[in-house]
């Protein structure tokens, strides 16, 4: 229930993929984004799925993950095959309906579009899967860090982004056993018209909110109660440790930025 | 001077109401006691006793409203000495589910220290024996929802226990864990007492747990009304049921047995002693 939520979930492990400071794996994950684009031959983006896959498999993150993450852009890439096929001229005429023809340019290039969006995907859920919501928002925060001289609170902003993270799971799993708990007295939240089925989400909604600021009072208080301060001084455990295989991962990176700028790939 | 320095607590005529001043029945009123290093005090009061209040007294969460308490000699009131106040008295709160900040129990265990900007390197040494000394190891890695009860008490334990405090403050740490939870949560916070001289104040709702402390505080609207050894308060049943409460199963059942004519003593607290006073009983007949 709860541990099927994939939102930003992390699988523990402790691969070196794991292991790599967030900050620097930020930084790799957009120089890779960035170099995705530059890519121009399918051989180049079959050459960086085959990557992607093998930092899979060296993360050690099950395959019904990657599937899983991949689902929503499954639509996306349906809808975007759909307009290139029908859309895009040149080439050799496939077939025609009505009005509209299907080349062969628009197929390549839709293809080529949705692979590329693929491994793009796959690259940030390599991310996300292998960090920490608490070290990838903090990661975050260190690059907004700049913003703090404009007077943003980006420290205290990624405090509440994590705790936030943290408490996704236990409001779902508690929303389920609320829901659980008035189907059994007879709700109904699937028929009726619309308007019937926001009002039968009422009993729903508002413990759940009683019960999210009841938890947030205590919460703060437990926060308190082990030295947090706002606006205190703080050191982190996470983010602080550098080691040469962040630098190689980057310096790895920009390699390939290079050849793929010098050859044209 | 030297008994002095050995109290890790001291409450002096401490007041506090939650609606200011001259209310009729402030929440606390006139607490005085200390706890020495390395006690196990139980604290168990009627619901609206003042309990949960008195132990945010003690950390610094709630300033008294009137008179004074003082944690290893500071007073709370001293804002730029607060993270020594709450470094050195840990609190432990009764829902497992609303204490865990981080994502990780790594990071949870993480959390105090880093608060105290201590250097990462300390930091990292601390959590991994931390979690080594509670047997946390294998949860590291693991995110707090995916925990049991227990283990969720235990990770908290351990997150006080990482900033080396010397009193850990216990709101019913175990009021929502099933008795194997419970077990594992009691043997912990006995065994850091026994072995590292850290004091504790156990808030409990449970005789049998109480009966385990070196010493009882029972409090009653705002005020201790008895304060000495678990063998003597606990036995005082004509005081527990006066103010609500009960002794332990083993007590309560030793004193009807006496009503009833069984010539059994006045000092049993728990199931070994109660039977092992029958069995002599029986012998002797
Ligand atoms: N945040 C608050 N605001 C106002 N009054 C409060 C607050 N918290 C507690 N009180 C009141 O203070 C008194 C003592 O409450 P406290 O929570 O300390 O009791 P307790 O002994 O911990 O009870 P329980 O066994 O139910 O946990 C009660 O009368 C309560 O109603
Ligand atoms: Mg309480």
């Amino acid at each position: 229930m709860a541990r099927s939520i994939t939102m930003g979930q992390y699988i523990p492990g402790v691969s070196i993929i794991h292991q790599l400071n967030p900050r620097f794996k930020l930084l790799t994950l957009v120089l890779i984004l960035a170099l995705l684009f530059l890519l121009e031959t399918f051989g180049a983006l079959v050459v960086s799925l085959g990557m992607a896959l093998a930092l899979f498999a060296m993360a050690g993150v099950p395959f019904k993950y990657l599937l899983r993450g991949l689902r929503p852009v499954l639509y996306i890439s349906i809808f975007a095959l759909i307009i290139y096929f029908f859309f895009t001229s040149g080439g050799v005429v496939l077939f025609r309906i009505g009005f509209l023809t299907v080349e062969s340019e628009g197929g390549e290039q839709g293809i080529f579009i949705i692979a590329r969006l693929v491994v793009l995907v796959l690259f940030s859920l390599l991310v996300t899967l292998t960090t920490t919501p608490l070290s990838l928002t903090h990661g975050m925060a260190y690059f907004l860090s700049p913003l703090q001289r404009l007077g943003l609170p980006t420290e205290e902003v990624a405090m509440i982004m994590a705790v936030a993270l943290r408490f996704i799971p236990t409001l779902m799993e508690e929303s389920q056993r609320l829901m659980r708990a008035q189907l059994a007295r007879g709700a109904d939240f699937e028929t009726g018209s619309i308007f019937k089925r926001a009002r039968n989400l009422v009993p729903l909604i508002v413990p759940l909110f009683v019960s999210a600021f009841r938890r947030a009072d205590e919460l703060a208080i437990a926060m308190e109660a082990r030295g947090f301060r706002i606006g205190a001084k703080r050191t982190r455990m996470q983010d602080d440790l550098i080691t040469f295989k962040d630098w190689a991962a980057l310096v790895i990176t920009l390699a390939l930025i290079v050849l793929v700028l010098i050859f044209n790939l | 001077m030297a008994g002095q320095s050995a109290a890790i607590i001291e409450s002096k005529d401490a007041y506090f109401s939650y609606s200011g001043d001259g209310e009729p029945s402030p929440a606390l009123s006139g607490i005085n006691f200390s706890v020495k290093r390395g006690e196990y005090v139980a604290l168990i009061g009627p619901n609206g006793s003042g309990k949960t209040t008195l132990l945010k007294l003690f950390n610094a969460l709630l300033i008294p409203s009137n008179g004074e308490v003082l944690v290893k000699g500071i007073s709370t009131t001293e804002e730029d000495k607060l993270p020594e106040v709450r470094r050195s008295c840990g609190m432990i709160f009764q829902n497992p589910d609303n204490q865990l900040v981080a994502t990780t129990v790594e990071e949870d265990l993480a959390f105090g220290l880093e608060n105290l900007a201590l250097p990462v390197s300390v930091i990292r040494k601390r959590v991994k024996a931390t979690a080594a000394l509670l047997g946390l190891e294998m949860l590291l890695k693991q995110p707090p929802h995916l925990l049991s009860g227990g283990e969720k008490q235990r990770v908290a334990i351990a997150g006080v226990l990482a900033m080396e405090p010397d009193c850990i403050l216990m709101d019913e740490p175990t009021a929502m864990l099933d008795p194997a939870g419970r077990h594992s949560v009691l043997n912990t916070v006995h065994a850091l007492n026994r072995n590292r001289g850290i004091a504790v104040i156990h808030v409990t709702h449970f005789p049998e747990e109480a009966a385990l402390a070196g010493r009882v505080l029972a409090l009653n609207e705002g005020r201790v009304v008895a304060d000495g050894a678990a063998k003597k308060v606990l036995t005082d049943l004509d005081l527990l049921h006066k103010i609500g409460l009960q002794g332990t199963t083993a007590g309560e059942l030793a004193a009807l047995l006496r009503l009833g004519g069984c010539p059994l003593p006045s000092h049993i607290l728990n199931n070994r002693e109660l039977v092992d006073n029958i069995c002599t009983l029986a012998q002797n007949n």
